[in-house]
């Protein structure tokens, strides 16, 4: 067996997995603190995607310096994936806040297709090419050909967004407000906490760091379109599972370890079902630990 | 912020056109290095959040204003009306006799329509007709058992294909193909249901979705077998008493035979709603831990509405091989699930007629406009939201059976 094929896939697989991560952490503070599951969280990332890649195209034959087109890119990405997941939490959740679950679900599903409708009537059902926005550096020497930059960059980006995150949520006010949110809602209302702006903070921040993923990957793979939302959603969804649905740190841990296990399956197995593995481990997770590798088991009450 | 201003459908208009100005307005060819900038489409988009959310403030006033002075609003006075002269009718005619005459004027309709439509219509209806019973089939699982299946489509393919190869290798023609399809899709049906039954149903519409988008991929890999992207052609049509039929015929056959199993299958479910387990499943689906706790055994009414689902699933599935003639894996995306969803959804959860009534509609309607075609999923998605919002019982709700007790009756027994 070779070594460096392994470390390769590894890195490859560890890259895969801070995107996983980082559409993950929407699903699971949504979760957290309203009980539903986000079907539109992916094309939320989808959409991050596609600002960053007009951004980028309108800049570029601006004329603008790589580098400052990264940075605008993403910061216009960011801002606007926000925009989008605080309108459809305001259109299409709030309403159904105290209806039964399954309408919220199946409202969460229609929002979901809109918005894929939406981008594609709009822009295009082609694939398009995304710009390389991510900078080619030196990798130090023992590295080399393992991780590329690219790579690095990924890894790096998400690494601080998740310590800037875990500070947010541990040290400020509205952390905090997130935390007794998504412990008991009428009792963090009782207690003055505004539990309608926490709700809107938590799609803010999770569209924020979806945007992030979706730039990160498109400027690393190179192309887009306006299915992607899909497939990663759901592979995130699986990753925010496999980690404990609505604890952070896990679904940081269940995307880089199914974003490592799927790019092993793939090396070594067959890249062929590289897709249905994630649905396996979900399976499996399910029948053996529902919980996840982080999350408390659910307790029903009446 | 105040909702009431006068200037707040300025302000949402003006939201809306620049959260969608990246996407909505400008559009970069990253090939040939020009960027669009379609201002129509901001201009569009204003003036129609402005002038709707005007539209629904003035609407909702004037019933505000109607409902102070005790009156009824335009639209409830007719549909009193209407209710009026029905009972009048009724009250006549007596309410046997006009369901009577309502039956057999539905019998001759559906008896006499494909002689008197094209062959274009009779086949439309017929695909109408399939997604009815799937409709009916996704109806007990989301309708009565309350359980968001997103990968409904799957047994339909699943079914699809089991015809398809056995036809191909074994030969085997249309009324073999149904029980066997029927089988294979029930199976299919209950071991994806064992391993989420304990759960709850969110996670149930997401193993769902990955399920089907698995079964597409391995339908598509699996060339040898299934043909992969080129899928099955040839499939033959239902036999007829060796009889060799024209085309015209032959699809005035297969109109029959799928009429007559969406038939079969409201006479099933009619009955099936108001039986012990259709019962179970209902209570089951409004509250399932009061449901538990009256004695219903949940784990068994899940598998029951899965297997009964995905056995109609695989029959419809047979039925379009069958009208199609060939069979493709591209045939049963999600986007085809959605749209079973939204039937059911439109139509009214857990009410059979609403389903009838939304799977007609949705399939019918889009044909016959097809200018709207492009824009089908995107309504479809939107019809989720706002009937989950403003009308959650769907246009026809499910109607509860009501026991009453003839009070009068029994007072004057008792004295």
């Amino acid at each position: 067996m070779n070594t460096d094929f392994f470390f390769r896939l590894l890195f490859s697989g560890l890259t895969r997995g801070s995107i996983y991560a980082l559409i993950a952490l929407g699903y699971t503070m949504v979760y957290g603190i309203i009980k539903l599951i986000n079907f539109a969280h992916g094309e939320i990332y989808m959409i991050g995607a596609f600002t960053a890649l007009i951004t980028a195209g309108a800049l570029g034959f601006a004329g603008f310096p790589p580098i400052l087109i990264l940075l605008l890119a993403g910061l216009v990405a960011v801002i606007y994936s926000a925009a989008y997941g605080f309108t459809i939490e305001k259109i299409a959740y709030r309403p159904l806040r105290s209806a039964p679950r399954l309408s919220a679900l199946i409202s969460a599903v229609g929002m979901s297709l809109f918005l894929q409708e939406y981008v594609r009537l709009s822009q295009t059902s082609n694939f398009i090419a995304f710009p390389r926005l991510l900078p080619e550096l030196p990798i130090p020497g023992g590295l080399q050909g393992i991780v590329t930059s690219p790579q690095a960059f990924i890894l790096i980006t998400t690494a601080v967004v998740m310590i800037l995150l875990t500070l947010l949520i541990r040290y400020t006010k509205i952390g905090k407000a997130m935390r007794a949110t998504s412990q008991d809602r009428t009792m963090a209302m009782l207690v003055g906490v505004r539990v309608d702006r926490v709700i809107s903070f938590t799609f803010i921040i999770g569209s924020a760091t979806a945007a992030l993923g979706g730039l990160l990957i498109s400027s690393f793979v190179g192309q887009i379109n306006f299915f992607i939302g899909f497939l990663a959603g759901i592979k995130a969804f699986v990753a925010a599972v496999l980690g404990g649905i609505g604890s952070i740190p896990g679904a940081v841990l269940g995307g880089l370890i199914l974003g490592m296990a799927e790019s092993l399956a793939a090396g070594y197995v067959s890249s062929v079902y590289e897709d249905v593995f994630a649905f396996v481990i979900l399976v499996l997770i399910l029948i053996f630990k529902p919980s996840g590798i982080l999350g408390r088991p659910e307790v029903q009450k009446v | 912020m105040n909702k009431n201003a006068w200037y707040w459908p300025l302000l949402l208009a003006l939201w809306m056109v620049v959260l969608t100005l990246p996407i909505f307005v400008i559009r970069v060819n990253t090939v040939v290095g020009e960027v669009t900038w379609r201002w129509q489409n901001a201009l569009g988009l204003a003036l129609l959040v402005a002038l709707g959310t005007y539209a629904a403030r003035a609407y909702r006033r004037l019933q505000d204003n109607a409902a102070a002075a005790g009156q009824t609003s335009g639209l409830q006075r007719v549909r009193q009306r209407v209710l009026t002269q029905y009972d009048h009718l009724k009250a006549r005619a007596g309410a046997g006799k006009l369901r009577l005459l309502g039956s057999v004027a539905l019998a001759v309709v559906l008896v006499a329509f494909p002689f008197a439509a094209g062959l274009f219509q009779t086949g439309i209806m017929v695909r109408a007709l399939i997604f009815v019973m799937l409709a009916l089939g996704l109806n007990v699982i989301i309708g009565l058992g309350g359980m968001l299946h997103l990968g409904y489509i799957a047994f339909m393919a699943v079914g699809a294909y089991t015809y398809g190869i056995l036809y191909r290798f074994f030969d085997v023609g249309f009324w073999l193909a149904v029980p066997a399809a029927a089988l294979v899709s029930t199976v299919a049906g209950v071991l994806l249901a064992l391993p989420v039954l304990r759960l709850r149903g969110d996670y149930l519409a997401i193993v769902t979705l990955g399920f089907s988008e698995i079964v597409r991929i391995v339908i598509n890999n699996l060339t040898e077998l299934t043909g992969g992207p080129q899928g099955i052609p040839g499939i033959p049509k239902p036999w007829l008493l060796g009889l060799d039929l024209s085309l015209r015929q032959s699809t005035r056959y297969m109109y029959f035979v799928a009429l007559a199993f969406v038939i079969l299958l409201v006479f099933v479910m009619r009955r099936f709603e108001n039986s012990r387990i259709g019962r179970a499943l209902t209570a089951m689906g409004e509250d399932e831990i009061a449901a538990t706790a009256m004695g219903v055994d949940i784990t068994r009414s899940k598998l029951v509405a899965f297997a009964l689902g995905s056995f109609w699933a695989g029959i419809a599935g047979v039925i379009f091989a069958a009208q199609n003639s060939i069979i493709v894996p591209s045939s049963f995306s999600i986007a085809q699930s959605v749209i079973v969803l939204s039937c059911v959804v439109l139509g009214g959860m857990g009410s059979i007629r609403g389903s009838i009534v939304g799977a007609l509609a949705l399939i019918l309607i889009p044909e016959y406009l097809r200018g709207f075609s492009d824009f089908r999923i995107l309504i479809f998605g939107g019809v989720l939201v706002v009937m989950m919002i403003f009308r959650p019982g769907g246009l026809v709700p499910k109607q509860r059976k009501v026991y009453t007790v003839d009070t009068e009756h029994l007072t004057g027994e008792s004295t």
